[in-house]
């Protein structure tokens, strides 16, 4: 039973267990704060460290701002998620946004289509414990990010 | 034969008027602690007044009619006015859709013999009252907004002091998020202050600052490099330790900034650029040898 469990969670398909949910709108600006610290409540709840916490925050914030700025917004889907003994959160952004042409390049330090530093996306990734983008030029972009609770 | 259905409410204004009257003072729930019954009075005629007169039967039907317009400005004048005075959204709201009872009744008088035009009528009399009360709905929620605004544009005004703590040497402390907007009003005060003070010093205090991302990080970059060129220098204090594991993880370069943990090293710092010296006292009984 051990071993089967383990074998799990060295595919990249990790079975989580869903244990609350929450979704959040953004629209503006102003919502980026309320956003931060909705996500901030539900890692306290989870009794994340401070460290794991602001990283989680500071990478949702890039993300949540790359949201605003490139497709005028979106919608996020906050999730305190289980994996064995280890809870985290995961935050699925979404967006019907005009898509990133090269998801490559994008996520390379300094790249930037704004006038920003380039370091939102491959920043996010360097803060999260697990990443993954997807993205279709036209559509829109999915942003999912999990962070352990030590991890 | 067609009935005027606008024309026939222009001729019942006073049985209207004082059908409403009736209904409102009936209500249970009638504000005479905030409004006199001769005030909801003339109130209530300016209201039927200027709806009656501008009421055609082409009109009824679109809501949109510019024809309606001093209407919903005498409806938006209410709406304030009546905030003012203490009155709930709801209240209001009752106050303008105690009309529709009093014009349905009317209708119903008249048109007892034909239950076609009587629907008809009905309809869009209502759908004409229901907007009047989205109306002041509306600009009971405007007038709060601009509240909100007000006090937004408040808080960054007073949110950013620039304190002079030594001579030469300015302090900023900053609490809550660094978005666009504020960044400009920290850098244009922080400037101001510089010139004003002629400080070469300035000291950015970030202790307030919930998280740093990236957008954050740029601001303070850029603050820094405009205090740079009107030649002070600029340390950002106040960095907590899981601040500074996350500026590194997002691979931020703050390694040309003057950066202290705190605003106490900060200011050390700024002393010994400025060559000053703090030291205690010495007493007469006993001298500290090295201070």
């Amino acid at each position: 039973m051990e071993k089967s469990r383990i074998t799990t969670t060295t595919n990249s398909m990790t079975i989580l267990t869903v244990l609350n949910k929450d979704n959040f709108k953004i629209e503006k600006e102003q919502d980026v704060v309320p956003f931060r610290n909705r996500v901030k409540e539900h890692a306290v709840k989870i009794g994340m460290g401070l460290v794991n916490q602001t990283k989680l925050i500071t990478a949702a914030s890039e993300l949540v701002r790359n949201m605003l700025r490139y497709a005028n917004g979106g919608e996020i889907l906050i999730e305190v998620v289980s994996k064995i003994r280890e809870n985290g959160i995961r935050l699925t952004f979404t967006d019907r946004g005009p898509g990133i042409e090269n998801v490559e390049r994008a996520m390379t330090d300094g790249f930037s289509t704004g006038k920003s530093l380039g370091l939102g996306l491959p920043g996010a990734k360097r803060l999260s414990s697990e990443f993954t983008i997807n993205s279709v030029v036209g559509k829109g972009t999915i942003v999912t990010i999990i962070k352990w609770k030590n991890g | 034969m067609k009935i005027e259905i606008s024309k026939m409410l222009q001729k019942k204004k006073k049985q209207i008027l004082d059908l409403w009257m009736k209904n409102q003072l009936k209500d249970a729930n009638l504000r005479e602690d905030l409004m006199s019954n001769d005030e909801l009075r003339i109130q209530s005629e300016e209201l039927v007044d200027a709806l009656l007169k501008k009421l055609t039967d082409e009109n009824l039907a679109d809501i949109e009619s510019a024809d309606f317009e001093n209407v919903y400005e005498i409806l938006s004048g209410i709406s304030i006015t009546r905030a003012r005075q203490g009155f709930s959204p709801r209240e209001t709201g009752t106050f303008v859709f105690s009309l529709k009872d009093a014009l349905f009744e009317t209708l119903q008088q008249e048109l007892k013999s034909d239950p076609v035009a009587l629907y008809d009528a009905t309809m869009k009399v209502n759908k004409l009252i229901d907007s009047f009360g989205i109306v002041t709905f509306e600009t009971f929620i405007k007038g709060r907004e601009e509240v909100i605004l007000r006090q937004t544009d408040e808080i960054t005004e007073i949110s950013t002091p620039v304190i002079r703590v030594w001579d030469g040497i300015l302090a900023l402390p900053i609490i809550g998020t660094l978005d666009s907007a504020r960044t400009q009003v920290v850098m244009e005060s922080l400037l101001q202050e510089i010139v004003n003070t002629s400080s070469s010093i300035a000291i950015l205090d970030i202790s307030g600052v919930p998280a740093v991302d990236s957008l954050v990080a740029q601001h303070l970059i850029k603050t820094v490099s405009a205090t740079r060129l009107m030649g002070a220098e600029c340390i950002i204090s106040g960095i907590r330790p899981e601040i500074a594991q996350t500026v590194v993880h997002l691979g931020i370069d703050l390694s040309n900034v003057i950066t202290k943990s705190s605003l106490s090293s900060a200011l050390k710092h700024a002393f010994s650029v400025l060559q000053l010296e703090v030291r205690k006292k010495q007493k007469e009984n006993y001298s500290l040898k090295n201070m």
